[in-house]
């Protein structure tokens, strides 16, 4: 396992500018998960580092070694992709032998069984290995894809979206799993998520990305109590975050045009007037869609609410967040 | 693959299934023809009208692997009773064996020269088609149009040219001057076709081959390959055919050790009495190689012939 450094990458597919001077440390052993929206540039970055791409400005290290003209394969780096890249004319078992009998390990055969084995175990597909790759439904095609990078000990594990079309109870163990694997090995990951929840519960840092560019890099709870700007805080967050006129409650602070309020920044029984839209009782929590002067706000209150669409409830800010026009944190 | 086709109802069914035997028919008659001939004695293969039901005989089968002689009473004394079955047909004729013919020779060279040139055809077919198709390779489109443009023209328009050049690199009436031109002209089809197959094949696989440890050539030889093997066995199959029938070329650069079946079978017809048994015989074993090479592969084929039109 190793530090990776990405040092300035820059990276343009034809005319769009696809990464512009990304710098970030992932350190030994950490689980750095990459958050943006589709384009902003997560799986370009894993590109870079995998070495299936080459950027035009910038370097990556991976244990302090330069990465400049080294293939994929020197590089020794496993990669999860998001299309699961199952290789169709070979079975499970051969898929998960595949980087193990590459000339690179030329692992023995027993040790290959037995790899092949532990992991087929753990992603619970030992019943499928001889099946043909293509005779499986779209969730086991991600777990033996997950399963191709963890037969092998690389310097990084690269995962796009490895979760993402997993039921919600296999998503749950498998993110459970993952992070085991990850604490017991000491295995360096840079993890690509749309899912907010394995973000939060998986991650060691988190880097938001918005457009190619690294806006904010640190842990999960730094991102979510203190972001940047408008966009940070919105990566992060369910239900998301309320980006309201600065002056809706009252005095704003110097220059600020939004406020943010997460729903534990909303204190309910004091302060505005807001009608209750709308009551969504999910079980464990109750979410709560006021109307504020035209304005929606989405929060959360006790589970066995006895408000009702129609009812008037008073809500006041509390640490609120302020942001400039143009999105940026102030306050 | 997946067609969302309605089930015919059973009038047009008929009448599909009516028009196919009626092609068919038409097309194999020739062939069952050539094939019957093959079996017939020289009197009943110009018999007329045609003999439909006759006495089988190998004599066309003897005959297309022997050079005879008219007997004379001397010779027979010193030949001595025939020994074996052949004999006996040939002695039937009165005539003598006096050696094999060049057929099985013949044969030989086209066996060499078409599964040759086919072989080397998709050896360089495949790694060009592959570098097309996944690499920026400067003027792509200029020399991918340059390329189908060497198949605009009937090859045998190059004829005399081609015969120079072979004529000064002393490549003439050899297998390896055969095997290069069939698999120039076959070449510029193969890397098109190809480029097809591979280009449907998600660049993603081999990424991930190159992340599991491997180099560039080893992702191609172990992923790409396997999976291009659909593509790989119908354009094997074009190349051998052209390669395997050709004349023109073959008659203009080959006569004596390099010649093709296709220039010697219309020679066996020998002077005097015309020996069409002999001649289909000929054909007939000469069909046999591409009919066994077309079979083996004909699950491929269906695919490739249909490839592009139906979608996965």
């Amino acid at each position: 396992m190793a530090e990776v450094v990405l040092d300035g990458i820059t990276k343009r597919y034809g005319d769009t500018l696809a990464l512009k001077d990304v710098s970030m440390t992932v350190p030994d052993g950490a689980f750095v998960v990459l958050l943006g929206p589709t384009g902003a540039g997560k799986t370009t970055t894993l590109r870079m580092v995998s070495g299936l791409d080459v950027p035009e400005g910038g370097d990556v290290r991976i244990g302090g070694q330069s990465m400049r003209g080294l293939s994929p394969a020197q590089r020794n780096v496993a990669m999860v992709f998001q299309q699961y890249s199952l290789y169709p004319h070979l079975t499970v078992r051969e898929n998960l032998a595949f980087p193990l009998k590459s000339p690179l390990l030329r692992t023995p055969q027993a040790q290959i069984d037995m790899k092949v084995a532990e992991v087929a175990e753990v992603l619970q597909i030992a019943h499928k290995l001889d099946n043909k790759a293509t005779a499986l439904s779209g969730g086991e095609m991600q777990r033996v894809s997950i399963g191709r990078a963890l037969v092998r000990r690389p310097s990084v594990y690269l995962m796009d979206e490895p979760l993402s079309s997993l039921d919600a109870k296999l998503r749950a163990d498998l993110r459970i799993e993952l992070k085991r694997i990850q604490a017991t090995s000491g295995a360096t990951l840079l993890y690509v998520t749309h899912d907010q929840i394995e973000a939060m519960t998986m991650a060691t840092h988190v880097g938001v990305l918005d457009r190619g560019r690294l806006v904010q890099f640190g842990t999960p709870r730094e991102i979510y109590e203190d972001p940047v700007s408008v966009y940070a805080a919105s990566r992060l967050g369910l239900p998301r975050i309320n980006i309201l006129p600065a002056d809706l409650f009252g005095r704003a602070p110097d220059g600020a045009a939004q406020i943010g309020l997460r729903p534990e920044q909303i204190r309910q029984g004091e302060g505005t007037d807001a009608s209750v839209r709308r009551v969504e009782r999910l079980g464990d929590q109750t979410r709560l869609h006021l109307t504020i002067r035209d304005h929606d706000i989405v929060t959360v209150t006790d589970a066995h609410t006895t408000l009702e669409s129609g009812d008037i409830v008073k809500i006041r800010p509390e640490r609120a967040f302020y942001f400039d026009a143009a999105g940026a944190r102030i306050a | 693959m997946s067609l969302s086709v309605t089930d015919p109802n059973p009038r047009t069914k008929w009448i599909a299934g009516a028009l196919v035997i009626g092609y068919a028919i038409v097309t194999i008659m020739p062939l069952l023809w050539i094939i019957a001939t093959g079996f017939k004695s020289p009197a009943d293969s110009i018999a007329y009208p045609p003999k439909v039901v006759f006495e089988p005989s190998l004599e066309g089968y003897v005959n297309l692997f022997t050079e005879r002689t008219r007997a004379t009473e001397g010779m027979l004394e010193d030949a001595g009773p025939p020994t074996t079955w052949y004999e006996r047909i040939v002695r039937d004729q009165g005539m003598v064996i006096t050696g094999p013919s060049r057929y099985g020779e013949r044969f030989l060279n086209s066996v060499i020269i078409g599964f040759g040139s086919t072989a080397l055809c998709m050896l360089l077919g495949t790694m060009a088609a592959y570098a097309f198709s996944r690499f920026r390779v400067p003027l792509k489109d200029d020399l991918l149009f340059f390329i189908l443009s060497t198949r605009m023209m009937p090859p045998i328009a190059v004829a005399i040219p081609i015969f120079l050049m072979f004529r000064g690199l002393g490549l003439n009436d050899t297998h390896l001057g055969m095997i290069l031109l069939y698999t120039a002209v076959n070449l510029s089809l193969s890397v098109w076709l190809l480029k097809g197959f591979i280009d449907e094949i998600p660049v993603e696989y081999e990424e991930a081959a190159l992340i599991d440890g491997y180099t560039r050539f080893q992702a191609f030889y172990k992923v790409v390959l396997p999976q291009a093997a659909t593509g790989i066995a119908s354009t094997a199959i074009f190349c051998l055919i052209f390669a395997w029938n050709e004349y023109a070329f073959a008659v203009l650069l080959t006569s004596g050790t390099a010649q093709t079946a296709p220039p010697f079978i219309p020679t066996i017809i020998g002077v005097g009495g015309k020996d069409w048994p002999a001649v289909a015989a000929g054909a007939t074993i000469f069909l046999v190689p591409v009919m066994v090479f077309t079979i083996l592969l004909r699950k491929h084929l269906l695919r490739g012939i249909t490839f592009g039109a139906v979608r996965k």
